[in-house]
């Protein structure tokens, strides 16, 4: 099908931008990479009165890493991030997880803030945020503001974004060293997760214990932090207590709301998901 | 009545200066518009790959861009691709190695290879069929397709070896 009428819109400025969203609030979609509001303008699941197409706000595409933080801006496409040797480095959860998004040609258009916040549930973007810390910079006529990412995403395509603010960059935490897992279950390489995990582990300081922050994504209305299962894994140093970790990752999940569907099924998808991005982390500490 | 909006672009090399439906997606505009049907579409929702082509030197989705976005860009179409010599060997290993069988897929297929191949590196069979996962062919089981790609591939880090570009 084709896209349906709208208003085409296209700021020069990030204060152009969110003058356009104070006008227009919940009638206006904001077009960053299309990878996704295209087909669903295109299959006529959303049909705005605007469309407010921000790519010519370059001052939004970029990654910097100041003061210990490393700031991707919202229109920073998938392939620039994978491309920049710093992230590899620096933030090595994007690295692991950017190739299973999607493919080659969508990760040339598609960006980062985009995936933040459309908060499909089955992306891996928002995992990563959860499991990295992050904060997402909103801004609105009113000013800018930073939201964790625990506090962001809300439920199915929710999102703490206001309907005239706009998502302006994404901002993770350099906490040094640290081992990532990554893993997502899906039918084909490439599509949306069926059950995915994300796991950070920073090692433990002298005579303390390692930090671990796991997400879990895929499998209800938004992704989630598996507190509980973090800190088992973080007090548990033998293999043998696997089992221990991913009945705790089961109950994480279940605590924090309804599987759709097959829930027996998909929950030995997520356990299998975690067990393989526990298995990642090297030196493998479980 | 549908909005319109000005759009100035270059098309394979020429530049071109238009006036579209602020709605109309990229590949519909070239084929209807232009009338360069070598792009195909397939599912117009970003996952076939057949409307894949290049502008400003990346393949993306021609079906997932509003024409109104090539503004100011450069679009690069397999009849771009047909003219321009520094792909006449991918062009030719595809022939060579029966790498289309009904040509569907083929215009998208080649606008990935291309950019695939445009800073060579070895890669093995899978690292090639990875890159490719996001075009779909029905016909060829993809075989003759890495067949085609690896062909060029190895070609060109051979020569690029021979001028010392690469260690």
């Amino acid at each position: 099908m084709k896209a349906p009428r709208f208003q085409y819109l296209r700021p020069d400025s990030v204060e152009e931008a969110v003058a356009m969203l104070a006008a227009h609030g919940d009638a206006a979609q904001i077009l960053a990479g299309g990878q996704s509001l295209m087909p669903m303008l295109n299959m006529r699941v959303a049909s705005p009165d605007v469309v407010i197409d921000i790519n010519r706000l370059q001052a939004l595409a970029g990654i910097a890493f100041v003061d210990g933080w490393c700031t991707v801006g919202a229109l920073t496409r998938y392939a620039d991030i994978m491309a920049d040797g710093r992230i590899a480095q620096h933030l090595p959860l994007l690295a692991m997880a950017l190739p299973y998004v999607a493919h080659s040609a969508i990760r040339n258009r598609g960006t980062i803030g985009g995936s933040l916040a459309l908060a499909d549930p089955a992306a891996e973007m928002p995992a990563c945020a959860l499991a990295l810390g992050a904060e997402i910079e909103l801004a609105s006529q009113a000013g800018r503001r930073r939201v964790l990412a625990q506090d962001f995403f809300l439920g199915l395509y929710e999102t703490a974004r206001q309907a005239e603010e706009m998502l302006i960059a994404i901002h993770y935490p350099i906490v040094g060293p640290v081992q990532c897992g990554f893993y997502e279950i899906a039918r084909r390489h490439g599509d949306f997760a069926l059950a995915g995990a994300a796991v950070v582990r920073r090692p433990a300081p002298a005579g303390g214990l390692p930090e671990y922050r796991i997400a879990a994504f895929g499998l209800l209305d938004r992704p989630i932090l598996a507190t509980r299962t973090a800190e088992i894994c973080a007090n548990v140093q033998t293999a043998e207590r696997m089992n221990d970790v991913l009945s705790a990752f089961e109950a994480d999940i279940c605590a924090a709301g309804d599987i759709q569907g097959d829930a027996r099924t998909r929950l030995i998808w997520a356990r299998t998901a975690l067990q393989r991005a526990l298995e990642q982390l090297a030196p493998s500490p479980l | 009545m549908t909005e319109m909006t000005e759009i100035t672009f270059t098309l394979n090399g020429e530049t071109v200066r238009r006036s579209v439906p602020v709605r109309k997606n990229l590949v519909d505009f070239l084929r209807q518009d232009m009338g360069l049907t070598g792009s195909h579409v397939g599912c117009e929702h970003g996952v076939c790959g057949a409307c894949t082509l290049l502008v400003d030197r990346r393949a993306v989705r021609g079906c997932l861009m509003l024409a109104a976005q090539i503004d100011g860009l450069s679009v690069q179409t397999v009849e771009g691709l047909a003219q321009d010599e520094a792909v006449n060997d991918l062009l030719e290993a595809f022939v060579a190695r029966n790498a289309l069988q009904c040509g569907f897929c083929t215009p998208g297929m080649l606008a990935t290879a291309v950019e695939l191949l445009r800073n060579p590196r070895p890669m093995s069979r899978a690292e090639i069929r990875e890159q490719i996962s996001g075009n779909y062919c029905r016909c060829t089981g993809y075989e003759a397709i890495v067949d085609a790609i690896g062909t060029v591939l190895d070609t060109r880090l051979a020569n690029m070896q021979a001028d010392g570009e690469v260690a």
